[in-house]
Formats: structure tokens, sequence, C-alpha cells
């Protein structure tokens, strides 16, 4: 018995009929397209599937689409304004923060969390916030770098 | 064409390189942080795309008796159920010890016995629950000591027919599949004069490379009989090589065969060679027309693709009374697995070059690639030296301590310098070992105590020295086109991969120092086999090197064609001709100057309105050819098996809570000889991704059986990797540069070498912070604090 819903993805209305038990990661990636969202471990370890709901990060690996219905989702597609990066954007090409590249969209979302949240991070703060988000290749330091620059730059 | 170049100046006339030694940022980097890169899951390939799950054993050790597919083939949406009587093919890298499904005999838990294809996922790993199975239970091994005993049980009866490469050297009815020899001087008499002998034993277990992106491989076998692979894969061109050899009896042949590998989200090695992409191609032929997607959960990654290998290294070394390093005898027991075909490589690299970056005048190595009914080992970021690195540097360390020297003293006093002879003969490439010891020494303040603001907690300081050589068959070989567009930017083709190291960037730095080119004009592709042109394998951290000067060459190449064309329209001599700044220009004349885009596609125009040149291309090659495996089995001596050696060292300010065991990594530094940094910071990048990955083999990960040899821990929950909360205070990368002299711009590879020291100079930190040697890695806060209860109590 499939259920109708609406999701907003990225600001734009996605009326969608989703099985109970199907997961939202999946209906992102497969119904909406917004392959941002990586498949990593599919139990709520990694945070490659991260997405903001709302403008809170979850895990969508973690929630069914059902519970999404009359939500707003922002996945990494939906950060560029206007086609242009966020200055945190930036400043992670810049600091070659990532390196394969697979962790990343959960990260930038993660990180786009904290700075608003908290404009004045410190370094323990960023790397409490991105704790969920796994990397195996770069050790974080470039990340954590690239996100207290930002937060130096959104105060000045 | 290649480069052919005996003296490292050659390369660098004037010293004065423009990209070369600079940090741009990745040209993969937008593609990344936009979510604009795409891995093989993200790809979409329309409504007739299947799913394939995989039947898996739950033995470690039993014969196949029956398998009964009914149930699963009667499930609405199953299109097709294999399993290995189908598919009774042989494959394997260097030896060809496995089948693409078990035949008679399943030797590790978790084994692919059959496998699903099915309109959906879920309907996919429904139906293999209902495959049927029925077993024989045989007795396990698990201990590679055990393993390699006459006692032990035959794991593969068969070893003598296997094909395999002409330098492993397996023995016959018994588990040991190859046993690397070196024989250097007399060790027997050495240990007779030495003033101290030495000897103990070091355990290391199972790792897992845990790259976030699992494996995953989409094939179609479309209806004219072409076999297109969309792979996860460090590899495709060897994918593509072991893929056609294994299913040559289907028809298939190289030709037929394409394997496109878009952006991996990380490899380690674990994405080198080939594990159930094999399993991909063959499900695609049974169903041919469809695309066919098998992508590995997390637990399969952990459980079915290579695992670092574990190992029981027994180290005897010996020194007279003045710090001298007399000889060594190392011999190494390597759990290798259900299969070696590519694991039995780690054993021979390490077999070549367990001294370490030591100049040992008497060796005896022993390096044994032992069957166990354990998943297949094989290559990890290390390939063999970040194990027994682990034992070495630790023994080390002890004999330092016991002579009474400075560990670092010690280390410097007997570290390997150029033309040292190695264990099998061949003499030392240039290095800048003493220097990286000095820097990081400096780093660490090596020689001052520190204490901890804590009354509860001690500081102690560790070193550990680290070398590597890439492990690579003699004729592992690269090459690299390039071509210019209209606006004179350039595309360069090359199939190594770029698994997050850079790769990709430094090939266009290299390109853009030829031609005058910024980088961020030249784009850099990944592969794919029906048109990037030919490439071993993205590892061994030879890419930078090897490939480095295959596309060092395609765009020497290239400029000469510029040059030939300018010559003949402008009549200036080709050797007065030279590129600045996307143009031409001339030593005779400074006024001319000729923008590249202005001819690179158009070509230049006559006074008789005719044009001259055309579109620029060029090609590159490269091979090792002064290598060589060829040597006396019982020694080693005689071959060139290794190209050269990337050496450096590394040291750690620990602190140690006396109560808990808690270790915190307070600060850390480590140096490496990258010959030339092209791309310091992505150097850098490599330094502290590979001593935090290192340092998590070290302090809690490691890969925990039953006795009945399942893995426990298949998952992040319970097989911690670090998150940004795990990682050091401070992080230290040093780069030195003494430089390679084949290398392009003088570089040589640094990518797995980062990792190698973290273990041992943790274990000695703690010796130094609380007097308790570690022998066994994980060294983790619950051995430490239980060492400590035990010498208190």
């Amino acid at each position: 018995m499939k259920l109708p819903i609406n999701v907003t993805v990225n600001g734009e209305t996605w009326p969608l009929d989703v099985e109970p038990n199907e997961i939202l990661l999946d209906v992102l990636r497969n119904r909406v397209g917004a392959k941002g969202a990586k498949i990593g471990c599919e139990r709520g370890d990694c945070g490659t599937c991260t997405i903001l709901l709302d403008g809170r990060s979850v895990r969508s690996c973690l929630m069914l689409a059902v519970e999404a219905d009359g939500h707003e989702i922002t996945t990494i597609e939906g950060i560029p304004d206007n086609g242009v990066l966020s200055a945190l954007q930036d400043l992670f090409i810049s600091h070659n923060s990532f390196q394969c590249g697979f962790c990343a969209p959960g990260i930038v979302l993660g990180a786009h969390e904290l700075l608003r949240d908290n404009p004045n991070p410190s370094r323990y703060d960023v790397q409490h916030a991105l704790a969920g988000n796994l990397c195996r290749c770069t050790g974080y330091e470039p990340i954590i770098d690239a996100v207290l620059e930002a937060a130096g730059e959104d105060r000045s | 064409m290649t480069v052919t170049r005996q003296p490292f100046e050659a390369a660098t006339p004037d010293d004065k390189l423009t990209y070369v030694g600079t940090s741009p940022p990745r040209i993969d980097g937008l593609d990344k942080v936009s979510g604009a890169a795409r891995y093989v899951d993200d790809l979409d390939f329309g409504p007739d795309l299947l799913f394939a799950a995989v039947v898996e054993t739950p033995h470690a050790h039993a014969i196949i008796k029956r398998i009964d597919t009914s149930r699963a083939e009667a499930l609405p949406g199953v299109v097709k159920v294999v399993t290995g009587a189908d598919f009774p093919f042989g494959f394997g890298l260097y030896m060809k010890d496995r089948y693409v499904f078990a035949q008679d005999r399943v030797r590790f838990v978790g084994e692919q016995v059959a496998a699903v294809v099915a309109r959906d996922e879920g309907t996919a790993k429904r139906a293999v629950k209902l495959v049927d199975v029925e077993y024989e239970v045989l007795e396990p091994v698990f201990d590679p000591v055990f393993a390699a005993s006459e006692d032990a049980p035959l794991l593969h009866p068969e070893l003598k027919n296997y094909p395999h490469v002409p330098w492993f050297f397996p023995h016959n009815d018994t588990n040991i599949a190859h046993w690397r020899k070196t024989r250097k001087g007399d060790v027997e008499a050495a240990f007779a004069e030495a003033d101290l002998v030495f000897e103990d034993t070091y355990t290391v277990p199972r790792y897992a490379h845990c790259a976030i992106e699992p494996h995953a491989v989409v094939s179609l076998y479309d209806r004219a009989g072409r076999l297109t692979m969309w792979s996860a894969s460090q590899s495709p061109y060897t994918q593509r090589h072991v893929i056609a050899e294994a299913l040559e009896p289907l028809g298939l042949t190289h030709q037929q065969i394409r394997v496109i590998t878009p952006y991996v989200g990380g490899g380690f090695g674990g994405k080198a060679g080939v594990s159930m992409e094999i399993m991909g191609a063959a499900l695609a032929t049974a169903v041919q027309g469809h695309p066919v997607k098998l992508r590995f959960s997390r637990e399969q990654e952990f459980y079915n693709t290579y695992q670092r290998q574990g190992l029981e290294a027994r180290i005897k070394i010996g020194v007279t009374n003045d710090g001298t390093l007399t000889a060594i005898e190392h011999t190494m027991h390597w759990d290798a697995g259900a299969y070696v075909e590519y694991g039995a490589n780690v054993v021979n690299a390490a077999g070549l070059s367990a001294t370490g970056p030591y100049r040992v005048p008497n060796v005896k190595i022993d390096s044994l690639c032992i069957y166990t009914n354990l998943p297949p080992g094989g290559p990890y970021r290390g390939f063999g030296y970040s194990e027994f690195n682990f034992g070495l540097e630790s023994h080390i360390d002890r004999i330092a301590h016991q002579l009474g020297m400075d560990p670092v003293e010690f280390r410097r006093k007997n570290a390997i310098v150029e033309g040292d002879t190695l264990s099998y003969g061949e003499k030392m490439n240039p290095s800048g070992l003493l220097e990286c010891i000095d820097k990081v020494a400096d780093a660490i303040n090596w020689g001052t105590g520190e204490m901890s603001g804590d009354p509860n907690k001690v500081v102690g300081k560790g070193v550990a020295l680290m070398w590597k050589a890439p492990a690579m068959p003699p004729n592992a070989s690269s090459s690299s086109f390039l071509k210019f567009n209209e606006d004179g930017s350039i595309n360069v083709t090359v199939s190594g991969m770029e698994l997050g190291q850079g790769y990709l960037t430094v090939m266009a730095q290299i390109v853009g120092e030829v031609l005058a080119v910024p980088p961020e004009k030249i784009r850099v592709e990944t592969p794919d086999t029906d048109r990037n042109p030919y490439e071993w394998q993205t590892v061994a951290s030879h890419v930078t090197w090897g490939c480095g000067q295959a596309v060092e060459a395609a765009a020497i190449e290239a400029r000469e064609k510029i040059f030939e064309v300018v010559h003949r329209v402008h009549g200036y001599e080709e050797d007065s001709l030279f590129l600045s700044k996307e143009a031409v220009r001339c030593t005779t004349d400074p006024d001319f100057e000729l923008p590249l885009r202005d001819f690179v596609i158009a070509g230049i125009e006559t006074a008789d309105g005719s044009y001259r040149g055309g579109p620029i291309v060029g090609s590159g090659m490269f091979m090792p050819e002064f290598t060589s495996a060829k040597s006396d089995p019982e020694t080693s001596q005689g071959g060139h098996p290794n190209v050269h050696y990337t050496v450096g060292a590394a040291g750690v300010v620990l602190e140690i809570d006396r109560q808990t065991g808690k270790m915190h990594v307070l600060r850390t530094a480590l140096a490496v000889d990258a010959g030339k940094a092209i791309n310091p910071d992505l150097v850098r990048g490599q330094i502290v991704g590979g001593l935090v990955q290192g340092l998590a083999t070290v302090l809690y990960e490691d890969m925990r059986y039953d006795d009945n040899g399942r893995l426990l821990n298949p998952n992040f929950t319970d097989y911690k990797i670090p998150t940004s909360l795990d990682i050091p205070d401070e992080i230290i990368p040093i780069i030195v540069e003494v430089p390679q002299p084949d290398g392009p711009f003088g570089a040589r590879g640094v990518g797995e070498h980062t990792m190698i020291p973290a273990a041992p100079m943790i274990a000695n930190a703690v010796e130094d912070a609380v007097g308790v040697r570690i022998k066994s890695m994980p060294v983790t806060a619950e051995k430490v604090a239980l060492s400590l209860w035990e010498g208190e109590n």
C-alpha cells in the first residue's frame, strides 16, 4: 500500500507515493535524483547520507520517507545560491579539505548547520559538530581549518 | 615517446619551476564540494537495471554437497540465480587460486557460493535466503603458524596446479602458498660475534581499509556481446585483464570488455586488483542486455573484500657495543587468508625489505604466505611494511635501551644511506633519511622530558623510521594521451585513478610545467579503458613517479610538435624556442610571442593563406626497464625487484592516563622524503591523513573473529575508525626533498608511507612514558592499563 507524501527538496515540491517502509535516503536518491546524499553504512554510523530536515542535520538512512511528509529537505545540491557556492564551500576547495570526496556532501551540510547555529565556534565545537561524519582520507584537519576560517570571515 | 634522461638536472635546467612545487587547489575540488562528483552508485541506468545479491556461506571451511536454487527462482521478480557450476573459472592477479563463486569447497565465512539477480534490491535479498546449500563442515584453521605445520588440514590441495607469477615459490601439499627467502652475509656467524643478541615476537591483527564508499559495480553485457563495467576501482586495466582471462571461456576478449571508473570514494588498496567485481562481470553475462548492479553492504565490505593480513613476526637482532647493527633474522608468518592471489605479493614485498631502512651486513628474512580460513588478505596502504614495521621498530627501540644508547642516535648511526647494499644486493637510492630523523627529533623536542598538567597523567615520546618501495611487476607501466583545445586548454587522459590523493592535480601540474599552461586549464580525466591509455594499477604509491613520467613524456612530445611547426613557418631554430605563459617565445628574438591558443588547433597561417600544423597532441609511455624479478629463490640475490625506496621518520608526544591507560596524542611529526613535492599541500594532506589512519590501527582498530572464523565487528559501531574528535592535538608534516634521479622533477611517491611508522612510535612512547612494552597490536588503553595494574600488583 503506497502512501502519498509531499516533501520540499531544495525548494522544489515533490508529491510522491511511497511504501511505508521506504527509506528516505533511497527515495531522495532514486526518485528525486538527489545523488549527493550517499549510501555508506545504512545504519547511521558514517554520516554520508546527511541531509538538513527543516534546517537540522539528520541521517536520511535512518528515516522513513513517510516521516518526511510536509517537511523541507536540503541536500548538498541545494547549498549553492543560484549556482554560486557558499563561502564555506569555496574555503573547502582552497584548503583541499577533501580527498576522495565521498564524505564531502554530509560534512558540507553539517558544517553549514554548525555555522548557522554557532557563528563563533571553537576548534572543539567544530570537531564535536562533525564527529558523526566519518572521513577516512584527510585526518579531518583541513576540514576543521576551513570551517574555522569561514567562521572568522563571518565575524569580520 | 618516453623520457630519456639520466641526470636529474636535465629536467630543470634553470630551476625556475612555475607550477611544480606550488600548491594550486585540487582540480577535482569543485566537483567534490558541490556534490557534482559522481561515484558508481550515483549513475543512472534506466528502468531495466537489475540488482544482484550474494549467497554467502556461514562456514569457515566446508565442502559444498548440494545447492538447490528452485525456491529462489520461484520468487516473483527473480530473474536469474547462478552458482559456481555456471562459472567454473579460476582467477587471480598474481596466482590463480580463486573462483568467481566457490566450487566444491568454501574457505571463509562469507564466501560467495551463489547469487541472485532480481528486478529490485529487496527481492534479490529475499531470494538469497531461499537458496538452500548443504555443506559437509571441515576443520578450519585460523592460526598461521599452525597452518604452516604438517599437522594442519590442507586448504588448497590444488596449490601445485595454480598458475602464478615466476617470483612466487609455493610449497606444494602444504598451506604455504609462497615463501620469500632473502639471505645476505652470514647471520649465524654475526650473532656469534655480536655483543648483544636480542630476540622477541610481535603480533599484528587484521585490519580493514574502511573506505567510506563501499565497493560497487554495474555491469552490462549488451546484446552485441560487449561487456561494459562501471566500477569503483583503483585498477581499471588490471580489472579488465583479470576478468578477460577469467571469462575467456565465455568468448570474452580484452577488446570486448570496457571498464569505466568514475570517482572512487577511497581505496587504500581495498579497491585494487579484482575482488567482488568478478561476480558483477559474470552475472552480467547471465542476464544479457540488462545492466546489473552489485553494491556491497558495509558488512560485506568488511568480510568479503581484501583485508590487511595478520602477522606473527619473530625478530632477532645482533649489535656490537658501539651500537652497530650487524645481523637481523626476521621470520614472518602471514595469515594470508583463504585466497592469496593478491596477498602473496604483500608477503613477497615484506620479505625483500624487512630490515627496515638500516644498513645491516648480515640478513636472513623468511616471509611465509600461509593459507588460513579467514577472508582473503590483500593490499592495504603500506603493503606489508606497516605490518612488519611495528615489530621491527619496537625491537630497534628496545635494543637501543639495552645498549644504553639514545634511540634516535642508534637509528641515526645505522640508518641506510645512498649506495649502501640492500638485502638483495642492489644499492640504496638517494635518500634524505638522516634529515628526516633530525627534523622529527627537533619537532617533538626529543631529549626533553615533558610533564602533564594532570597528576594522573604522564607523557612519553617515541620515534620510528620507515621505508617502502613500490611493489610492482618489472613491467608495470603507464601511458598518457594529451590534446589541446581551441582555447589553448588541455585534456589529458591517463588510467591512474584519483582516489583522493590528488593524482589528477599532480598530473596537471607536470603537464602545465612542460607546456607553460596553468593547471586550472588542464583537465585530467578519470579512466575508461576504451579511451584512456594503459596504466597498470593505482597502487604502490607509484603513479606520481611512474605515470608522472608518462605524462611528462606526452607533454614533451606535444612541445616538440609545437616547436617544429613554429620553426617551419617562422624559421626560428627549434632549440631557440621555449614556452612561457601559454605562448611560444624565442631566445634569439625577444619580440616574438605566439599564443598557444592561436594555433594549437587551427594551425599557423602562412603568407599565401595556406596553413601549417594541425591539432597538437602528445603521447607518452613509461616502464621501469631497469627492474627484474628474477633472482635466486634461496637468497633473493641477483634481481632488481624494487625501483627505489621512499624513506621517512616520525615521532610522537603521547599523554597517558595511568589509571585508565587512555592515550592522547599531544603532538606528532612525520617527515617524508618526497624527492620533489610537486604539490606540497597535497603531500601534507597525505602525511596528516596517513598518520591518523596509522594511529587508529595502533590505538583502537582491529578485526575480531570468533572461534568459528566469523567476523564479530563488521560495522563502524564496533570497528572504530577515527572521528573528528579522535585526532592529535597537533600534527607537524615535514617535507624533505632529496631528488629521485629518474622521477618527474625528482619526485617519488609518498602516499602509503605516511601510515607506516605510526604503530611502533606509539608502542615506543608507551614504554617511554610508563615502562611497559606492548608487543601486540593494537596498543589499546585496556592493554596499557592492565600491564600497569599487573606491574603494580
